[in-house]
């Protein structure tokens, strides 16, 4: 593979801020939870990718450890969006604005 | 041919990435993530981290998103796109700052400033002799090799994380003790009425 490190980095920023993009431009808190999700993804691209170019294994333990904290923080964001939901019938971040008033 | 496979499998995944994103029914958005998490997993099997790329594609695209499926499909939002001129302001205030961070990744990373290290080979079938660098392997072993002696603590820590987690999801989702005492009440009256 002529491939170079580069390029997997350049893959791996753009999904970042292809993952800020969505963040800042979505309104449902749903799809902002998957584009921190997405943003998450790029960052281990980018680990896995120096770890393959370095000749290391130490990126690849970190991803590994990076994927089981996403898993728990999944659970724990969908549980707090839920009890949000619960409360305010309402999961969009512009009708969630107590603290701004 | 590799090659090749690296750009159709790039372009797939900032494809589905970028269509997440703009999709309006948050459903059809899980499904382009899912997509984007199975693109990136083969990325890992090109950069020969097929442990990594079978974690992702267990755990991402199958725990995590249909976990995610589940909730929006159980709480089943809507979302209404209001047009007015602030909305349309700040819409058109992201995707300017969304050319401008994608225009400095490609500036930075297309150019010749960065080093190009070259793609050294692949060490042969670990045995957890070393312990301080572990060479890069495609076998999983060297996953349980370097868990159980180099990163002992982070792995034990990351197992307290889990447990944290799972009490405080019931922590949170549990109904507190006046609100269950309310609905007993109200439950009371309509039984006596």
């Amino acid at each position: 593979m002529t491939i170079g490190l580069n390029a997997f980095l350049m893959v791996s920023g753009l999904l970042f801020s292809i993952g800020i993009f969505g963040v800042i431009l979505r309104k449902n808190t749903l799809v902002i939870y998957m584009s921190l999700e997405l943003m998450l993804n790029a960052v281990n691209l980018a680990l896995v990718s120096f770890s393959r170019y370095n000749a290391t294994m130490d990126g690849n333990i970190f991803v590994f450890f990076i994927i089981t904290v996403a898993a728990a923080e999944v659970a724990v964001g969908l549980a707090i969006v839920v009890a949000l939901y619960r409360r305010r019938q309402s999961v969009m971040v512009d009708e969630i604005n107590a603290l701004s008033r | 041919m590799l090659d090749i496979l690296f750009y159709i499998v790039s372009a797939f995944t900032l494809i589905a990435a970028l269509l997440m994103v703009m999709s309006p029914n948050a459903v059809n958005g899980a499904m382009c993530m899912i997509a984007a998490f199975v693109g990136t997993a083969a990325l890992f099997i090109l950069l020969e981290a097929y442990f990594l790329a079978i974690l992702q594609v267990l755990v991402y695209a199958g725990a995590v998103m249909v976990l995610f499926l589940f909730i929006i499909m159980l709480l089943n939002v809507e979302e209404i796109e209001p047009s007015n001129r602030k909305s349309m302001r700040s819409n058109f205030l992201a995707v300017l700052s969304f050319i401008i961070v994608s225009g400095l990744m490609i500036s930075a990373f297309s150019g010749e400033y960065l080093p190009e290290p070259e793609l050294l080979p692949v060490a042969a079938n670990p045995d957890g002799s070393v312990v301080s660098k572990i060479p890069f392997t495609t076998s999983s072993k060297s996953f349980g090799y370097s868990l159980f002696s180099k990163y002992m603590l982070p792995f034990q820590v990351t197992g307290f994380l889990l447990l944290s987690g799972m009490i405080g999801v019931i922590v949170i989702s549990k109904k507190s003790t006046e609100q269950l005492e309310a609905e007993a009440l109200l439950e009371k009256e309509r039984d006596a009425s």
